[in-house]
């Protein structure tokens, strides 16, 4: 049985897909051969996640501890690196708790359904030339549909852990990511217009000059509404400790809360390669044809250290602040960076409808001005909302001063 | 013979319809609404077997992100929702109503002319269609997103326009509802 794949099928662009699926069909009928070689990659890419997941909850704790002055984990294995497996064999060895009166089916559920949206994930996410595994012509709005589910899974989390804990978190998780979802899809919309394109593939390839450039609002608007969506400090409401113990999954235990963080840390590593897709150019870089997989890498390890170095710098913000700095600020900052950026093409693409590099240097001048100036704006405008106002304390006792009876 | 599409024809329409008669028959709100959820995705997965790409990702978007999420807010706020959907004396009148809707829904399915496509351009559509299926990846095909834009920016503009000003106008409606107290 000699199947070879089809030059015009959708999976060819994947390279080791074709080549799996080559070898297999060389011995076995060709159906089994499509499965086995869907199979293969899709165990690369769980697995990739899983170990992105381990390897971000072992860097996050070193870099955290670099930043405090203190050391991380450090014990097991080089610089403390067999760490997360040590956590995962304690996590397994856990006892499986329920709590009583919790909805056993939709409590189990909500593990699984927090990982596969991830999983999801990557299948559009291009790691190097023609190494993505389904090259979706929607893939922008794929990324924003899968990753909205998300918020389904903590609902359930919250409703069916029967805690009033547990419910507050969700309410609070839902209601932040509702509302950074517009910021986010707004400053995703001028990439699609420049690139001209949802496929992340040919927007990797528009990049000649990379995004971050030619619209740095659009990108920092989608670095802060991503940590808010990932819940992640200084966005961490949902889940802070100090109030409300661990937000949707205080209830959850053993391996279903390996699971959960496995979604938690995962998704820092998912949408960080998405960031790096996106604005940092994905796997264009020197030697691109061999060493676009590095490019990649490298631009989403900085993209995630980026996010750790958030968490250690600002402090929580409170639920009011996190809604007034979305819709007050994010949301006027991402509304101004699509207007300046629909305006530019407008004006600069040629007949054929594409950007020039020259057009995107103009753009990328055009566009600091723009941001500096708005964020200076509106940051101003801002500040009384964000900023701690504590009101004038009331005066119980002055020495010397008889105090006023309130009857 | 059933090929690959058939499959996951038949496997998207048995989940679809037991889902949504799971949103009716089980007794948990919760529940329900996360079933309507199945049903949302299930018909996503329809417009994926269509080749409407862009159509199936919106689905998800809007309806599994954002209206089951309103559904499931609507139901926390809901008092004594630990009690199920109780039932009441509107059970006869509802059976009827439903049944009539769907009576009316099958004839109009039946009567409909459902070929749009008049026969001498059967052979170009069949040609665009196998083409379509086969270079999906192909930067020609955008999964209908073109397509829908200029119908919606060109000749549905107007309709389109109204539906915004709607949505606004009831955007404004709820902010004051919600202010009328208090402030």
């Amino acid at each position: 049985m000699n199947c070879q794949l089809a030059t015009d099928s959708v999976l060819y662009a994947n390279g080791l897909y074709r080549v799996v699926y080559n070898l297999a069909g060389s011995f076995l009928p060709c159906w089994l051969a499509y499965v086995i070689a869907g199979l293969v990659i899709i165990f690369i890419l769980v697995n990739a996640v899983l170990l992105g997941a381990a390897v971000i909850t072992w860097g996050e704790r070193r870099v955290l501890g670099r930043f405090q002055n203190r050391v991380g984990p450090n014990r097991w294995g080089p610089f403390g690196l067999f760490q997360p497996i040590a956590d995962l064999l304690k996590l397994l060895t856990k006892e499986d708790l329920r709590p009583q009166g919790a909805d056993r089916i939709v409590f189990a559920l909500v593990p699984i359904l927090m990982v596969a949206p991830l999983i999801l994930l990557t299948a559009v996410i291009p790691f190097a030339k023609d190494t993505v595994l389904a090259s979706l012509n929607v893939g922008v709005l794929y990324i924003l549909a899968v990753s909205s589910v998300s918020s389904v899974a903590i609902f359930m989390a919250g409703w069916s852990s029967n805690n009033r804990y547990a419910m507050f978190g969700a309410a609070r998780a839902v209601a932040v990511l509702i509302s950074y979802e517009v910021p986010v899809v707004l400053s995703l919309l001028g990439v699609v217009m420049v690139a001209a394109s949802m496929s992340l593939g040919s927007i990797v390839e528009a990049q000649a000059l990379p995004f971050i450039l030619v619209m740095p609002m659009a990108f920092l608007v989608f670095l802060a509404g991503m940590s808010a969506e990932l819940n992640r400090s200084p966005f961490d409401v949902a889940e802070a400790e100090s109030e409300i113990i661990a937000g949707y999954h205080t209830e959850y235990s053993g391996v279903k809360f390996a699971l959960i963080q496995a979604a938690e840390f995962g998704g820092v590593g998912v949408v960080s390669a998405i960031a790096a897709v996106l604005f940092l150019g994905g796997w264009s870089g020197p030697w691109s044809e061999y060493l676009g997989w590095l490019w990649f890498l490298l631009k989403t390890g900085i993209v995630v250290f980026l996010f750790i170095w958030f968490r250690a710098t600002y402090p929580r913000l409170r639920i009011d602040q996190i809604m007034a700095f979305s819709w007050k600020f994010l949301l006027p900052l991402s509304m101004i960076s699509l207007a300046a950026v629909t305006l530019e093409v407008y004006f600069l693409r040629g007949d054929d409808g594409f950007l020039t590099t020259a057009d995107l240097a103009i753009m990328a001048a055009i566009n600091a001005v723009v941001t500096v100036v708005s964020v200076i704006v509106f940051g101003n405008l801002i500040r009384d909302k964000v900023t701690l106002r504590t009101r004038q304390p009331r005066q119980v006792a002055v020495p010397g001063v008889p105090t006023i009876e309130v009857s | 013979m059933l090929g690959a599409q058939d499959i996951v024809f038949w496997v998207l329409a048995v989940v679809s319809i037991v889902a949504a008669l799971g949103v009716v028959v089980v007794k948990d709100l919760f529940r329900s609404a996360l079933l309507l959820a199945v049903v949302f995705i299930a018909v996503a997965g329809f417009f994926v077997l269509l080749s409407a790409e862009f159509l199936a990702v919106v689905q998800v978007l809007i309806y599994v992100g954002a209206i089951s999420v309103l559904f499931i807010f609507a139901i926390m706020l809901t008092r004594n929702v630990r009690e199920g959907n109780l039932p009441n004396r509107l059970q006869i009148p509802a059976i009827s109503v439903s049944a009539l809707l769907l009576v009316g829904m099958i004839v109009a399915a039946v009567n409909t002319d459902w070929r749009p496509i008049p026969e001498a351009a059967t052979d170009l559509v069949e040609s665009a269609q196998t083409q379509a299926v086969s270079g999906v990846a192909e930067a020609g095909n955008d999964g209908g997103s073109t397509g829908i834009a200029e119908l919606l920016i060109g000749e549905f503009v107007l309709p389109f326009e109204a539906v915004s000003l709607l949505l606004l106008a009831a955007l404004i409606g709820g902010l004051a509802l919600a202010r009328s107290r208090g402030t």
